[in-house]
């Protein structure tokens, strides 16, 4: 894809980011973190993509392995933790 | 399969899911769908990229699918087991360690795109100026993520810069960690090194660095800062070296390696106090790092999920930083201590009194309105329960009311606090903003302050020369009594003594926060 298009898209995110995280109350902070972070996995798509590839060479698809491990953990253990955090948050 | 178009489309409803994810953390309410939805997205997303024409070649769809699967089972399982597994009050080491976590997986996919695309270099392909400039960011980016994660992750564990005999388990992390990235270095340094003896020497001495420096049994030592500004110099004038010469993989290594040394020191030197800035920062590395990785692979959702959280992040550091009244840059770089005019800790703490648990029983009875104010000291004697048993019983004993007041920066990281008191099955309507608790000071009774300091010290308001000066904080001085639950006049973080103790309105009860906890409880039930 185009670069300025790539621009745009991170350029507008940003935005989107400041407007929607502005609001989360302070009582929330600890688990809009450990949710961001889980977010922050999404490097697991381009681990994957790495990885899958039949035809790179093997050191690439190694380094990619470790990478997919590293952002499953990021991932799974995020959203999970992030769960069981949100469920102790009650009303009285 | 899916079409490229298609696959698109299938990133874009992810980014929507995540945009909705942190939408809906705005309350406790929706949180938990926000949570289940985020993860959907992520789903969604891994969907698409490994059905994507990505992995056709020739027509045909090939994908290897035991490494992918090797990664995927062990990885989740590491991850729940951590998640399911984790105390809540070891809560800021993990949400440290996963910001790392992040920031590896950035080094890796980066390098792996390097490997590969040199490897398509003598079979006719180009790798172009966004790529080689966006592998560079993300290398850097995760490199220091990673390793300053690491770091934090170490020191909230208590494990790295301290003086004192550690636990085995301490010590397996500590020198294993240490051991494993000197091998890593030497192991790769050593490879090269018949094409480029000096480089390679480079990045060993990079993991030797970082090796013996978590060993250092302190957060600051001479020619600190002077490693820190050679590291971050040394990882740009690489990261210029690898976009002019991509084909060239050892850079990119020794880049990873000065940038590593650069997230070590940038966050050993950081005080227990200023955590939660550190925290925050992290975790806004690891979107920005996350990001960067999409401008390599050049795929939009990396780069709006990596945006969103790096946009996250950031506001969290700023609205620590400003809780403490310092910059960012005072936070990474500079020191907090007493000035040489502090009043000395003797003529402060001249009319202290201190009180008994039967007093405070006694008082708690015909308090109308009572503020509990958590420190850090909660978490540390892990109070949280019989702070609340002790709510309980004012509230359907003496028909008193109980709210709690909670600084931004109290504990070690952001809504640190919060966390604590919901797992004790706090509601999380009484549990009130500095802003909203200092407005309403004049009608508290009582206010009792377990475990924090700094963050209660008038000096911040009266003294514009103490180094705290400026810092918003809450004002329990104001309220009608106020009970210090410590366990010494020992100084908060930033050193300084706190007149507030020595007020005519406040007691000191020395005690553990858990123990004094439970004895007031005790005196209540006998009252």
């Amino acid at each position: 894809m185009e670069l300025v298009m790539l621009l745009t898209v991170f350029v507008l995110a940003i935005f989107v980011g400041f407007e929607i995280i502005t609001k989360v109350p302070p009582t929330l902070h600890t688990p809009l973190m450990s949710g961001s972070n889980a977010i922050s996995g999404i490097t697991i798509i381009g681990a994957l993509l790495l990885a899958g590839h039949v035809e790179s060479p093997h050191l690439a698809k190694m380094l990619a392995m470790v990478a997919v491990i590293f952002a499953t953990i990021n991932v799974v253990g995020g959203f999970l933790v992030t769960g069981r955090m949100l469920n102790m948050f009650k009303k009285k | 399969m899916l079409s490229q178009e298609l696959a698109n489309i299938l990133y874009v409803i992810a980014a929507v899911f995540f945009i909705y994810d942190l939408k809906w953390m705005a309350h406790p309410r929706t949180a938990v769908k926000g949570n289940r939805t985020g993860a959907i997205g992520m789903l969604i997303a891994v969907i698409a990229v490994l059905l994507s024409d990505e992995f056709v070649v020739d027509g045909q769809y090939l994908i290897d699918i035991p490494t992918i699967l090797i990664g995927l089972v062990i990885g989740a399982s590491i991850g729940a087991f951590a998640a399911l597994r984790v105390k809540m009050t070891s809560m800021p080491e993990l949400v440290g360690l996963f910001n790392g976590f992040g920031g590896a997986a950035s080094i890796l996919v980066a390098a792996a795109a390097l490997v590969e695309a040199t490897h398509a270099i003598t079979s006719g392909t180009h790798l172009g100026m966004q790529e080689r400039i966006a592998i560079v960011a993300s290398g850097l980016i995760g490199s220091v993520t990673f390793f300053g994660s690491y770091v934090a992750f170490g020191k909230l564990a208590e494990f790295l810069a301290v003086k004192w005999k550690l636990y085995p388990w301490q010590n397996v992390i500590k020198y294993g960690f240490s051991a494993i990235v000197v091998a890593g270095g030497a192991w790769l340094g050593s490879g090269y090194f018949g094409e480029d003896p000096i480089l390679a020497s480079l990045l060993i001495l990079s993991a030797v660095i970082i090796g013996l420096v978590l060993l250092v049994k302190k957060d600051r030592f001479p020619g600190m800062d002077a490693l820190k500004w050679i590291s971050a110099l040394v990882a740009l004038v690489l990261g210029v070296m690898v976009v002019m010469n991509p084909e060239n993989t050892l850079l990119y290594w020794v880049l990873a390696g000065y940038a590593g040394v650069l997230g070590v020191m940038l966050t050993l030197s950081i005080g227990g106090a200023d955590m939660p800035v550190v925290i925050a920062l992290l975790n806004s590395y690891s979107g920005l790092a996350a990001c960067a990785t999409g401008f390599v692979i050049n795929n939009t959702v990396l780069i709006v999920s990596g945006s969103l959280v790096g946009a996250s992040g950031i506001i969290l550091t700023q609205i620590m930083c400003k809780a403490m009244n310092r910059s960012l840059t005072n936070v990474l770089f500079g020191t907090m201590g007493p000035t040489g005019d502090t009043p000395d800790a003797d003529e402060v703490y001249k009319n202290v009194k201190s009180t008994s648990a039967d007093e405070i029983a006694m008082m708690l009875e015909t308090a109308q309105k009572v503020l509990i104010v958590p420190g850090y000291g909660m978490a540390v004697s892990q109070a949280q329960h019989a702070v609340r048993d002790l709510a309980n019983l004012i509230e359907t004993k003496f028909e008193g009311e109980v709210i709690y007041g909670v600084h931004p920066v109290a504990g070690r990281m952001p809504g640190h606090m919060n966390v604590l008191l919901a797992e004790a099955n706090v509601p999380y309507d009484k549990l009130l903003e500095m802003d909203e608790v200092n407005s309403m000071m004049d009608s508290i009774d009582m206010a009792i302050v377990i475990g924090a300091n700094d963050v209660v010290n008038p000096v911040a308001r009266t003294d514009p020369k103490s180094p705290i000066a400026g810092m918003p904080i809450i004002d329990v001085d104001k309220a009608g009594t106020v009970i210090v639950i410590k366990r010494s006049l020992s100084p908060g973080f930033a050193g300084i003594p706190n007149p507030l103790f020595a007020l005519d309105n406040s007691m000191m009860f020395f005690n553990d926060g858990k123990k004094a906890f439970n004895e007031i409880i005790e005196a209540v039930k006998e009252a």
